[in-house]
């Protein structure tokens, strides 16, 4: 679009008032056009932005990349003043560039007021939101505590080794191996806590990678169009109809990667990142056309700073709760292929301790090795119960109306809005390997 | 029409990506499976094979003449594959295609099954929470739901295996049926073996399914009640039964669809670790075993096969949107996944 062409989507309060006056719309101190493009956030249809497949209950509003501070909205909203003046990067107030931190300072905010209300916003309000639901507070709690288990447990529990103890000693039997031991007379807690790090490593770089991939095809196809478009999204579509296990199998065996942690998390993940992409760009096909966006197309703004700063901050929860659902597959994806023996690894592992309890003591037919198998097997479940419900509640944190009435230092105007909606139900699509 | 075509297209375009990608995997890399699959034959044929002979041997395996050019071997290995040779499986000393093909009807059944009742069984029960939006069987069922979605099917198989196969000997615990039974399609006994053979791993993984199905049709399903047309739909005094099938069903389901088709990648994925655990031997069971063996055409032969039976189930399911969607009908403007 060509910077004399008119906004094809502007409100009617904008394009009325740049009708009467076309030609000096450029140079016009403050003119109407930029404000509302700026100001109207509400102008975007909210339900565009939560997306197909998510029924995430309650319609929110977009989120400008530039818009530093989140209260932004709310104050606008009941100002009622559009050329009331906004923090988007651009804007015109005074007919002359202005940076950002000199519009942040119109607010007239002292500089130690302005960092507690950024604390306030940015690290408080998302703690007490996730606070205040227990579904994400079982989530922080558990996600925090194999944190803590992958690092400092190490620490705390002697490392695994045979004959630490009895030979199959039950679990909850002795306080000394509370979790048991296995045919060979190691402890399974040790062994549990020690194969937490390189499963942390996994999960991240697995998570990343997938999401890091996804989100730059998906936003660049959804954005540019045209031959772009369809050349990733063929690309795609082949991937993602390839079968993940049997190509991550085939792969591993023959390339013979070593057991490196961060390239089997990849490997699992290797097509996850296509499926992703589809569902991005289908998101970003409604976003695209959004004023903000238009307006920084027609600044001239590049596209690379389009993406990153008013397509994807829209996206954010989308991309967080896809983070978090790539965690738990590649949890599920590396134990089973280690269950199975197929994956090379050069430390203990929850599915290489599973094989060991089947393959070596027959644990699924003998009771008295039962629980060598069973442990693992929690250790894994729980983490995966922990990380759906921390989707649920990263939903919620990148929800501004949410976070609004959270932030203390913000009045908001609108505590109508219910905020729960079942955000995490996204997630049946990948239900379980 | 021109929307079928584009769709078969890429149909066929990913399964040439796919037979591409292996020949890449088996010839190009160096220590990759065919210098190998070479110096084992030069470690067991000692000084009896001529350089000749093993290059020979090698062909008859994996399809790939190595002492041609580059292209006229990757025509070669294409043409094989068009014609359903897979090459020799070391392990088994048969046509890859003999070991496998039998082997499909089997993953399919499995996979089907499981996939088809997870998807009625969460889909109903999803409807039925969102009616009852807020009561207790609601709250219980969402718990349940997320533990499942959070429960990988193996870890359910080896529950199933314990329990329900050693410790209470209720289901045979692997195989495809009673080999001692005439298998024929009209023997009822076989097919009562069949079932009883499949039902837990079908079951094991349709139970790690449904959950996440409820949880998304009950999220659909509360969002669709409080639309408009609904309130129009009671208005005009429709029944609450075709309110409920064809209005509320119908536009909850339609957002799933998509999942679906992810979803059979996932089942299509998740059946090689289960047909595994239940020493099921599908297309699964014989790619596992194709790796231990290090027994490369078996192991290349079961991962294409397993792709285009997945390209087929993605397919016609894509195909059956615009069915279940008029809107979709048009193609140019799907949005899908």
């Amino acid at each position: 679009m060509s910077p004399t062409d008119e906004p094809s989507g502007g409100s009617g309060r904008s394009s009325s008032a740049e009708r009467s006056d076309p030609r000096d719309r450029d140079d016009a101190a403050d003119d109407p056009a930029f404000a509302a493009i700026d100001g109207d956030d509400d102008a975007i249809d909210p339900d565009a932005v939560t997306g197909t497949g998510d029924g995430s209950g309650p319609a929110r509003p977009a989120v400008s990349g530039h818009d530093h501070s989140g209260r932004a909205p709310a104050v606008d909203a009941g100002s009622g003043r559009p050329s009331e003046l906004r923090s988007d990067g651009g804007t015109r107030s005074t007919g002359e560039p202005v940076s950002e931190f000199e519009q942040m300072a119109d607010v007239s905010l002292s500089e130690s007021e302005r960092r507690r209300q950024w604390f306030d916003e940015k690290i408080l309000a998302p703690a007490r939101i996730v606070w205040d639901d227990w579904r994400a507070r079982f989530g922080v709690v558990v996600v925090t505590f194999y944190l803590l288990m992958g690092t400092v447990g190490l620490q705390l529990v002697a490392e695994p080794s045979p004959n630490q103890g009895p030979l199959l000693v039950g679990a909850f039997r002795s306080l000394q191996y509370p979790l048991g031991t296995t045919a060979s007379g190691t402890d399974i807690m040790s062994q549990i806590v020690y194969a937490t790090p390189s499963m942390l490593i996994m999960i991240t770089s697995g998570a990343v990678f997938t999401v890091v991939l996804g989100t730059a095809t998906g936003t660049v196809a959804g954005y540019k169009g045209g031959r772009t478009d369809s050349v990733l999204m063929t690309i795609s579509d082949v991937m993602m109809t390839i079968p993940g296990l049997p190509l991550t199998i085939v792969l591993a065996t023959a390339l013979s990667i070593k057991g490196n942690p961060v390239v089997i998390g990849i490997l699992i993940t290797v097509n996850a990142w296509a499926g992703l992409a589809r569902a991005i760009r289908s998101q970003v096909l409604t976003l695209r056309d959004a004023e903000y966006v238009e307006a920084s197309r027609i600044m001239g703004i590049g596209t690379p700073k389009i993406i990153g700063s008013d397509i994807i901050p829209n996206l954010m929860p989308y991309i967080t709760m896809n983070f978090v659902r790539q965690a738990r597959a590649v949890i599920f994806g590396s134990v089973g292929l280690y269950f199975l023996g197929v994956l090379p690894y050069n430390s203990v592992n929850w599915g290489v301790m599973m094989n060991a309890a089947v393959n070596r003591a027959g644990a699924t037919s003998s009771p008295a090795a039962f629980h060598w198998l069973l442990m693992p097997m929690l250790t894994i479940i729980v983490l995966a119960l922990g990380l759906t419900l921390l989707a649920q509640g990263a939903d919620r944190v990148f929800n501004p109306r949410v976070r609004a009435r959270h932030a203390k230092t913000v009045e908001s105007g609108d505590d109508d809005e219910g905020d729960g909606g079942p955000g995490g139900a996204t997630s049946a699509a990948t239900g379980g390997i | 029409m021109s929307y079928v075509l584009k769709r078969l297209g890429q149909s066929v375009l990913t399964v040439f990506v796919v037979v591409s990608a292996s020949f890449a995997l088996i010839r190009l890399l160096p220590g990759g499976p065919l210098d190998y699959l070479r110096a084992q034959m030069i470690q067991q044929g000692g000084s009896s094979m001529t350089m000749a002979e093993i290059n020979q041997r090698i062909a008859a395996q994996t399809n790939i003449a190595v002492n041609e050019p580059i292209y006229v071997q990757y025509l070669d290995y294409m043409a094989a594959i068009l014609t359903g040779d897979f090459g020799q499986s070391i392990w088994y000393e048969e046509p890859v295609a003999s070991v496998i093909g039998p082997a499909i009807p089997w993953t399919v059944f499995l996979t089907a099954s499981a996939l088809f009742l997870a998807f009625t069984v969460g889909v109903s029960l999803g409807a039925v929470m969102a009616y009852k939006e807020g009561s207790r069987f609601d709250l219980g069922s969402t718990g349940v739901g997320l533990v499942l979605n959070s429960t990988p099917g193996y870890v359910v198989a080896l529950l199933f295996v314990a329990y329900l196969g050693y410790r209470y000997q209720i289901f045979p615990t692997g195989g495809r049926y009673d080999s001692a039974i005439d298998p024929a399609l009209d023997n009822p006994a076989f097919l009562v073996s069949v079932l009883k053979h499949g039902a837990m791993p079908i079951a094991s993984m349709a139970v790690v399914g449904f959950g996440g199905w409820a949880l998304s049709m009950r999220g659909n399903s509360i969002r669709v009640l409080g639309e408009d047309y609904l309130r129009v739909a009671r208005l005009r005094g429709l029944s609450t039964r075709r309110i409920a099938l064809r209005y509320v069903a119908r536009n909850a389901i339609l957002p799933m669809y998509t999942g679906l088709m992810i979803a059979i990648g996932t089942v299509f994925g998740g059946a090689v670790i289960i047909e595994n655990i239940f020493a099921y031997p599908g297309v699964g069971f014989y790619l596992i075993r194709a790796i231990n063996a290090r027994d490369y055409p078996l192991m290349m032969g079961g991962f294409i096969l397993i792709t285009v039976a997945m390209v087929i189930g993605i397919t016609i399911a894509d195909l059956t949107y615009g069915w279940l969607d008029p809107r979709a009908k048009g193609g140019g403007s799907r949005e899908s996944y």
